[in-house]
C-alpha cells in the first residue's frame, strides 16, 4: 500500500534577530502570513495547524501552545503542538506530514516560533531545569558545559583539530551573508577570528556557537491532488524519521549520535535512498555548534566516522561543492531561534529545490535535500528528506 | 490510509490523590507494562512509535520529553510529545497508523499533580501575561465567569449543575480506580464553600495522580492481537480563541467543531440514538451540561433539566460519566482524556465490573484542557 504523497507548497520566515520588538504571537502571524501569501492561499483554505515551539520557560507561559494558537492561525481549527526539544523545528513538519498522510486533512499549516529574548538576562538559564532533578541539577550544569564535553570527546576520539572544526563556523557564517533574514552573516570571517574568540567552556568558543535569537518560520503542506492545483513546483516530502535515545545521557558514548543514524535510516528507507552520499544533493544538518554539523553529517551517513571535517577541507560542503552543507548559513549564521531554526532548514530546501534561493542558490538544479535537527539531552534526531 | 485503527491494549495505574511511594516514571512504567501485557506485545520488539502528552510546567522540568522514553521501552524509537490532552495523543497515534507507516503505536498520559506544591500559581502562568495575569486571579475565575454566562443564556440552574456532582461522585463508588466516590445530596454540594461565584468548591474536580497507556494497531494487527479490539470510528479536536476578551462564553464552538469532525469520520451527524454512552468533560460540574449540548446530544438549555431528571444516570437513556468522571476519579491533568477513553474501552469490552452497561456498542469520549484554554478533543469508539 502506497503512502499518501505530501508536498510543501509555500514557505515564509521572519528575520532572525537578537531581540524582536514583536511578541511571539506577532512573529508567528508574520511568518504564517508570508507562507500563505507565497502560495496564494488564505486561512480559509487551511484545515489544521501544527505548531512547534521549544520550552515554555522562554516565554514564562504555561501551556504556551494554547497561548500562541491565534497568532499561528489556529482559531477554530484543529490544532496541536508537538515537542521534541531542540529537534522540534524538523519534527513539526513531520507532524504536518502525518496530518496530511493520514488522509484526515488536505492542507495543513506548519508554524515554528521561538522568542528567546523574553528570558532575562539570558535564555541559557532556562536550560538549568532540563537536567535530572536529583542527579544533575544540583551541579548547576548548563548547555555549554555538556556540549563542551561532547565536542572534546569528538575531537579526542578522532584527533580532530580545532582549526578544522572552525572551518564549519566560517563557511556557514559566510553563506549566511547572502541570507536576507540572517542575524550573523559575515562574508569576511576567518578561521583565526573563530579561534581568537572568547572561550566559553573549553573547547567551545563564542564563534563556535549559534546566537540566541527570536524568529518564526511557517510552511504550507498539501496532499498530492491539492498541491498540483496550488503550484507548478511542489516539493515533496519523500521521507521522515525520528528517534529518541535514553535520558541517561551520561551512560552513552557521546562520540557518535546513534539516534541521528536511526532517524536517518528510517527516512532513507521511506524515501528509497540507498546511497545517501550520492542521492542527497543538499544537506542541512543541525548546527547550533560548529562541531555538531560534523557530528550529524556522520550520523546521517553522509561522512565516515571522524571524516566529516574533510568535506569542508576539500570544498565538498561548499555552496558550489558536490554536496553543499547548510547553504542557508545554518544556525551559526542565520540564527538559532530553536524551533524556528529547524523549520528554517526545511524552508531553505523548499527554496533551493525550486531554484528560488537567490544569491544562496546551489548550482546544478539539485533534486533532493535533507534537513535534520537534534535536541533534548543530546538525545533526539529528526530528519526530513525533500525532493522535487 | 483508509485503514481501520483499534485500541488493542490498555493499562493504568492509580488514580489516587497522593502517591508518595512512586515517582511519575514508576506510574508510567506500571501503566505501560499492563498495557503491553494486555495487548500481548513487547515494546522493544513490536511497538513502532510512541506518543506522550505532557506540559513542562506540570512536570517541573523544561523540555520534559527527554524523560519519556526509558520507562515506556521507547529508547531509540520514534517517540514524540504532544502538548495536549490525552485525546490529542490518541488522535496523534491514530494519524500515525493511518499513514500506513506504522502498525503499532503506544500513547501515554500521566499526572503527578500531588508533586506540584503551587498548582494554582502554575496554572495562573497560562493566563495572558499582559492582559490577565496582572489581575492576580486564581484561574478558577475563568470557570466562574463561563458558568455564569452559561446559566444566564440557557436558563440552566445551579441545582442542575449540582445534580451532576451528585451523579458522578455516586457513579465513582462503583469504580475501583476512582478515589472521590461519595453519596452526596444536592444540599451537600450547594452548601459547600464557594470557589468563584457562582461556582462552588464541590463542583470542581480535585486533582489525582495516575497514568494511562494505550496500544493502538492497524486492522490487520488488531485482529491478530485481540479478541476484543475497540475500533476508533472518529477523532476530532479544535481550538477557539485563547483570549478571554474575544471568546464565545456560553457555548463551546471548539467542542462542536471537534465533534463534527469525529462524527463525519464515523459516518453520522447526530449522536442521539447512535452513541450509547459518553464520558465527557466535567472538570467543573457545569461543563458536563455545556459539553453535552456542544456535542449535540441536547439543544442548548436542555442538558440541565434532563440531567436533573436522571436522563444521564447510569440507568438513564444516555449514561454519562459512568466512571465517575473527573469529579469522581480526579483531575488527571493531561491524562484526563485518556482516562475517559479508558472507561469507554472497558465498557465496550464488557470489563467494567459492577458499573457495566448492558449492550453498549458505541461510546464517546470528550475532553477539555481546563481553564483558561479553549482546547478540546473528541473520539468515538466502537466494539
Amino acid at each position: 500500500m502506497g503512502l499518501r504523497k505530501v508536498a510543501v507548497v509555500g514557505a515564509g520566515m521572519t528575520k532572525f534577530v537578537r531581540r524582536a520588538q514583536e511578541t511571539a504571537k506577532e512573529l508567528s502571524y508574520q511568518a504564517t502570513h508570508m507562507a500563505l501569501q507565497s502560495c496564494e492561499l488564505s486561512m480559509d483554505d487551511v484545515e489544521a495547524v501544527c505548531l512547534g515551539t521549544a520550552p515554555d520557560s522562554f516565554d514564562g507561559i504555561h501551556m504556551n501552545g494554547e497561548y500562541l494558537s491565534d497568532g499561528a492561525g489556529a482559531w477554530r481549527k484543529p490544532y496541536m503542538r508537538s515537542y521534541v526539544g531542540g529537534g522540534t523545528g524538523v519534527f513539526v513538519p513531520i507532524q504536518g506530514w502525518y496530518h496530511v498522510a493520514s488522509g484526515l486533512f488536505d492542507v495543513v499549516l506548519v508554524v515554528a516560533e521561538e522568542k528567546m529574548s523574553s528570558y532575562y538576562p539570558h535564555a541559557q538559564a532556562a536550560f538549568l531545569t532540563i537536567f535530572d532533578h536529583t542527579t544533575e541539577r544540583p551541579l548547576k550544569p548548563n548547555l555549554l558545559w555538556i556540549f563542551a564535553l561532547e565536542m572534546n570527546r569528538y575531537m579526542s576520539a578522532y584527533g580532530i583539530a580545532k582549526e578544522d572544526i572552525a572551518r564549519v563556523s566560517v563557511q556557514h557564517k559566510r553563506n549566511a551573508a547572502d541570507h536576507p533574514a540572517a542575524l550573523l552573516g559575515d562574508a569576511d570571517i576567518t578561521v583565526e577570528d573563530v579561534l581568537n574568540s572568547e572561550v566559553l567552556a573549553w573547547p567551545v568558543q563564542r564563534f563556535d556557537v549559534s546566537p540566541v535569537s527570536d524568529g518564526a518560520v511557517a510552511i504550507v503542506l498539501a496532499a498530492e491532488h491539492v498541491a498540483k492545483r496550488i503550484t507548478d513546483k511542489p516539493v515533496w516530502i519523500e521521507g521522515v524519521g525520528w528517534s529518541l535515545d535514553t535520558a541517561h545521557w551520561t551512560n552513552r558514548d557521546l562520540v557518535y549520535p546513534r539516534y541521528v543514524e536511526y532517524a536517518a535510516r528510517m527516512a532513507y528507507e521511506m524515501a528509497g535512498v540507498k546511497e545517501p552520499r550520492k542521492e542527497i544533493h543538499i544537506a542541512e544538518p543541525y548546527d547550533p555548534f560548529d562541531y555538531k554539523a560534523l557530528h550529524h553529517l556522520e550520523g546521517l551517513q553522509l561522512a565516515e566516522r571522524g571524516q566529516a571535517p574533510q568535506l569542508y577541507i576539500d570544498g565538498v560542503a561548499a555552496r558550489d561543492g558536490d554536496m553543499p552543507v547548510c547553504p542557508s548559513g545554518g544556525l551559526l549564521g542565520v540564527g538559532n531561534p530553536i524551533a524556528a531554526a529547524g523549520l528554517m532548514k526545511i524552508a531553505e530546501l523548499f527554496w533551493q529545490l525550486r531554484g528560488e534561493a537567490g544569491a544562496r542558490q546551489v548550482p546544478g538544479q539539485p533534486r533532493r535535500g535533507l534537513a535534520q535537527a537534534w535536541g533534548d539531552l543530546m538525545q533526539v534526531g529528526t530528519v526530513v528528506i525533500m525532493g522535487r | 490510509m483508509n485503514q481501520r485503527v483499534a485500541i488493542v491494549g490498555i493499562g493504568w495505574s492509580g488514580f489516587r490523590p497522593l502517591t508518595p511511594e512512586v515517582s511519575y516514571k514508576e506510574l508510567m512504567y506500571e501503566a505501560a507494562v499492563r498495557a503491553y501485557a494486555d495487548a500481548g506485545v513487547d515494546p522493544r520488539r513490536d511497538v513502532e512509535s510512541f506518543v506522550t502528552v505532557a506540559e513542562d510546567f506540570h512536570e517541573g522540568t523544561s523540555i520534559f520529553d527527554e524523560y519519556t522514553p526509558d520507562q515506556l521501552g521507547a529508547v531509540l524509537k520514534p517517540m514524540h510529545t504532544i502538548c495536549g490532552d490525552g485525546l490529542h495523543g490518541l488522535a496523534t497515534a491514530y494519524m500515525l497508523i493511518s499513514t500506513g507507516q506504522f502498525e503499532l503505536v503506544a500513547v501515554e498520559g500521566h499526572s503527578k499533580a500531588s508533586n506540584i506544591l503551587t498548582l494554582p500559581e502554575v496554572t495562573a502562568y497560562a493566563q495572558d501575561p499582559v492582559l490577565n495575569r496582572p489581575l492576580r486571579l486564581n484561574t478558577h475565575f475563568v470557570a466562574g465567569l463561563e458558568m455564569h454566562r452559561y446559566l444566564y443564556e440557557t436558563g440552566a440552574t445551579h441545582e442542575q449543575c449540582a445534580s451532576v456532582v451528585v451523579k458522578n461522585r455516586f457513579n465513582a463508588l462503583s469504580n475501583p480506580a476512582a478515589p472521590y466516590g461519595a453519596n452526596l445530596t444536592l444540599e451537600d454540594v450547594l452548601d459547600g464553600p464557594p470557589l468563584s461565584w457562582p461556582l462552588g468548591r464541590r463542583e470542581a474536580a480535585e486533582h489525582a495522580d495516575g497514568a494511562v497507556v494505550m496500544v493502538l494497531a492497524n486492522e490487520q494487527r488488531a485482529r491478530f492481537l485481540s479478541d476484543k479490539p475497540v475500533w476508533i470510528l472518529g477523532v476530532g479536536w479544535c481550538n477557539d480563541s485563547p483570549s478571554l476578551e474575544s471568546r464565545e462564553w456560553a457555548q463551546l464552538p471548539y467542542i462542536q467543531k471537534a465533534a463534527h469532525m469525529a462524527y463525519r469520520q464515523a459516518g453520522f451527524s447526530n449522536p442521539r440514538g447512535v452513541v450509547d454512552f459518553a464520558e465527557v468533560d466535567d472538570l467543573y460540574a457545569y461543563k458536563e451540561l455545556q459539553s453535552l449540548e456542544a456535542l449535540g446530544f441536547f439543544a442548548p438549555g436542555e442538558a440541565g433539566p434532563l440531567s436533573a431528571d436522571g436522563f444521564t444516570a447510569s440507568d438513564g437513556e444516555l449514561p454519562v460519566n459512568v466512571s465517575g468522571g473527573s469529579l469522581g476519579f480526579g483531575h488527571l491533568l493531561d491524562a484526563t482524556g485518556l482516562a475517559r477513553a479508558l472507561e469507554v474501552v472497558l465498557q465496550l469490552r464488557g470489563e467494567a465490573g459492577s458499573r457495566q452497561l448492558e449492550g453498549v456498542e458505541i461510546g464517546l469520549a470528550q475532553s477539555w484542557r481546563g481553564a483558561p484554554t479553549t482546547s478540546g478533543a473528541v473520539t468515538v469508539l466502537s466494539n
